[in-house]
């Protein structure tokens, strides 16, 4: 059954969220007490050095590695309880939830019109209705010309943006993009991070970005930064919505 | 979208290769129990065609193919006395092994009892039935005798005047008829000089005998011919065929035959169930076996390819998972691989052995019930072979995508 967020609830909320890999002598604890929320509209950037916990905290709130103990809700609706799931989670995912990557990750036997289509059929959309949206989509992003081209056939830039499009598929309300301009030069980085900003502004989408590109921080509404398992909100980029971390 | 077909059309190089690959290991498959069918055919073959209605061997044998049977050539006339029996044929079947035109041959020799069998049950592809006692034969193609060609066997030499197609005996070998006895002249021919020292011998042993030395003529009788000596039998043959009447009730003459101590009656039926619980039943097991470790590797092939090209694939499948896709896609697309390959592989191996199998030394009998067991087996085994596939794409987690 779809489950429909409310559109006045934050796109994400994350509370006492924890995470702790391995026990006793070999416990590490990645997560150590991160609150943080993004509103629908806003685009967050997440900084911090490799090893920070900037993936932990992502893959959970991707509802792909849930925390040890906390919780999480998307669009209003609890999902995560610690590890337990209240949704199913798979169909959750992709019904509310968008996601790009460092690399494009394209099913490289799929043309770029295809591997948008994908995304929708896999949430029930029928193929002609799945492709017709999905042409809309690479119109909307420019690249509607190279719509029967395999993915090898296409630039990184090119690429990254039919990984936008997948990720925008079903509306989602919260993308998430792990490092989505590392392989792009830094004009084409500042096209997709200026992507981001349309996405969260013009498609009332809650968008978390975790980058190390230091270069497109005006692009943010709101910075993060991880160090240590902790979250701080970077002085200067005040949050909209409360964000709050605490030691464990 | 169909995720198995784009993939596969992607790599088509590959998939094709694969499938090649796979369809050889099923033409194989295919092709044993071809050979398997080929081998009772055969076996059975002029137990069918010669159309007797009893077989009368040798006393407590099982002959005259599933082992030797010597009976006495007179039996013949014996077995036309009995009521109810319209024809009697004497059966002389030997294998030979000789040389022409600088290769090996061999034959199975058959005798048909001239003049009353001239071979006109024979399915003559070119040339006629036998028209003379002596000298002429009908060969299958396969031994390779032209029609009008002659071969020396024995003291002999004898002109091809038919031909037959596939007419083999349960070895593979093909067969060439004869006259009864052109082809106990072939089967019992010994060199000059073992018959001059046998007629010498025959001499020395009567000269030892008072009546040798009372009798001087019986002296020479016995340096002779063999024929012209009363107290030798005439060669034995193989068995005597039997045609009933029409109207005779078989188990009535078969009665009357078996309060005979000399001989056993088997009737054609079970004849071929002789041949095809002897000689051809151990060659059957083998077969049988051969195929089923072979279907054993074309399941374990089949799935380490898939095991294969799932690996290959298993970011994909990772970020399928990703966007919510449903393991019935991811299923769907290891399974339909899995049975397009299998498919394909089993379409080639019904192409190529189209081709392949005529060149085959023995009979290759490809049957139709076979085509459609081994079709549905294919099924089987390309559904077995996926599940490794499936557990490791099942298995993999979502944020593979992620990490690497």
């Amino acid at each position: 059954m779809k489950t429909t967020p409310n559109n006045i609830a934050p796109a994400i909320e994350v509370t006492h969220f924890r995470k702790v890999y391995g026990s006793g002598h070999t416990e590490i604890v990645a997560i150590r007490d991160a609150t943080l929320s993004i509103a629908r509209g806003e685009i967050v950037g997440m900084f911090g050095p490799s090893g920070s916990g900037k993936s932990t905290i992502l893959t959970g709130m991707a509802l792909i590695n849930p925390p040890t103990s906390g919780q999480i809700a998307i669009g209003g609706t609890p999902v995560l309880d610690g590890p337990h799931a209240l949704v199913d989670l798979r169909a959750f995912r992709r019904q509310h939830l968008g996601f790009v990557f460092q690399k494009a990750n394209l099913i490289p036997f799929l043309t770029a019109l295809e591997n948008v289509q994908i995304a929708l059929e896999v949430n029930d959309r029928s193929p002609r209705e799945a492709r017709h949206r999905a042409m809309e989509l690479l119109e909307s992003l420019g690249i509607a010309a190279r719509a029967k081209n395999l993915p090898v056939a296409l630039s990184g830039g090119e690429q990254q943006r039919v990984a936008v499009a997948r990720a925008l598929a079903n509306d989602p309300s919260l993308v998430l993009a792990d490092e989505p301009t590392a392989s792009l030069d830094s004009e084409l980085g500042r096209q997709v991070m200026e992507l981001f900003g349309q996405i969260a502004h013009e498609r009332d989408a809650g968008v978390l970005v975790v980058t190390h590109d230091q270069r497109t921080l005006d692009i943010f509404d709101r910075i993060l930064d991880v160090e240590d398992g902790m979250i701080h909100s970077r002085a200067g980029h005040e949050p909209l919505i409360e964000t709050r971390t605490t030691s464990a | 979208m169909n995720l198995a077909v784009r993939d596969i059309r992607h790599n088509a190089g590959r998939f094709a290769f694969t499938s090649v690959g796979i369809g050889l290991l099923l033409m194989i498959v295919m092709g044993m129990g071809g050979i398997y069918r080929g081998l009772i055919y055969d076996a059975t073959l002029l137990v069918d065609r010669v159309g007797a209605d009893l077989w009368i061997v040798q006393g407590n044998t099982r002959g005259p193919f599933a082992e030797v049977s010597r009976i006495s050539a007179t039996l013949e006339d014996r077995v036309r006395a009995v009521p109810g029996v319209a024809n009697a044929r004497r059966f002389v079947s030997h294998t030979i092994q000789r040389t022409h035109s600088g290769r090996p041959l061999r034959m199975v020799v058959q005798g048909l009892s001239w003049p009353d069998d001239r071979g006109d049950w024979i399915p003559i592809v070119a040339g006629r039935a036998l028209r003379q006692a002596h000298y002429e034969m009908i060969a299958d193609e396969s031994l390779k005798l032209p029609l009008g060609s002659h071969i020396g066997l024995g003291k002999n030499t004898y002109e091809v005047v038919g031909l037959t197609r596939g007419l083999v005996g349960s070895g593979g070998d093909g067969l060439a008829f004869f006259t009864v006895t052109d082809a106990m002249a072939i089967q019992f021919d010994q060199p000059g000089e073992a018959v001059r020292l046998e007629r010498a011998a025959r001499r020395a042993r009567v000269e030892a005998m008072d009546l040798g030395r009372l009798q001087p003529l019986l002296l020479d009788r016995a340096e002779g011919l063999s024929t012209g000596i009363p107290a030798f039998a005439e060669p034995q043959v193989s068995a005597v065929l039997v045609t009933l009447r029409p109207g005779a009730a078989e188990a009535t003459v078969r009665r009357t035959l078996s309060t005979w101590p000399d001989i056993t009656v088997y009737s054609t039926q079970e004849q071929k169930d002789l041949l095809l619980a002897g000689p051809v039943d151990k060659a059957r097991r083998q077969l049988g076996l051969f195929r089923v470790l072979l279907i054993i590797i074309s399941t374990i092939v089949i799935a380490l390819i898939i095991y294969t090209l799932t690996l290959d694939k298993i970011r994909d499948i990772a970020l399928l998972k990703l966007i919510g896709g449903r393991n019935a896609v991811i299923v769907g697309l290891i399974l339909q691989q899995a049975l397009l390959m299998g498919l394909v592989g089993y379409g080639m191996a019904w192409w190529m052995g189209l081709y392949i199998f005529p060149y085959f030394p023995r009979r290759v009998l490809i049957d139709p019930s076979d085509l459609v067991s081994l079709a549905i087996i294919v099924v089987a085994i390309s559904i077995l072979a996926s599940f490794l596939g499936i557990w490791k794409a099942m298995s993999v987690e979502p944020n593979t995508v992620l990490s690497a």
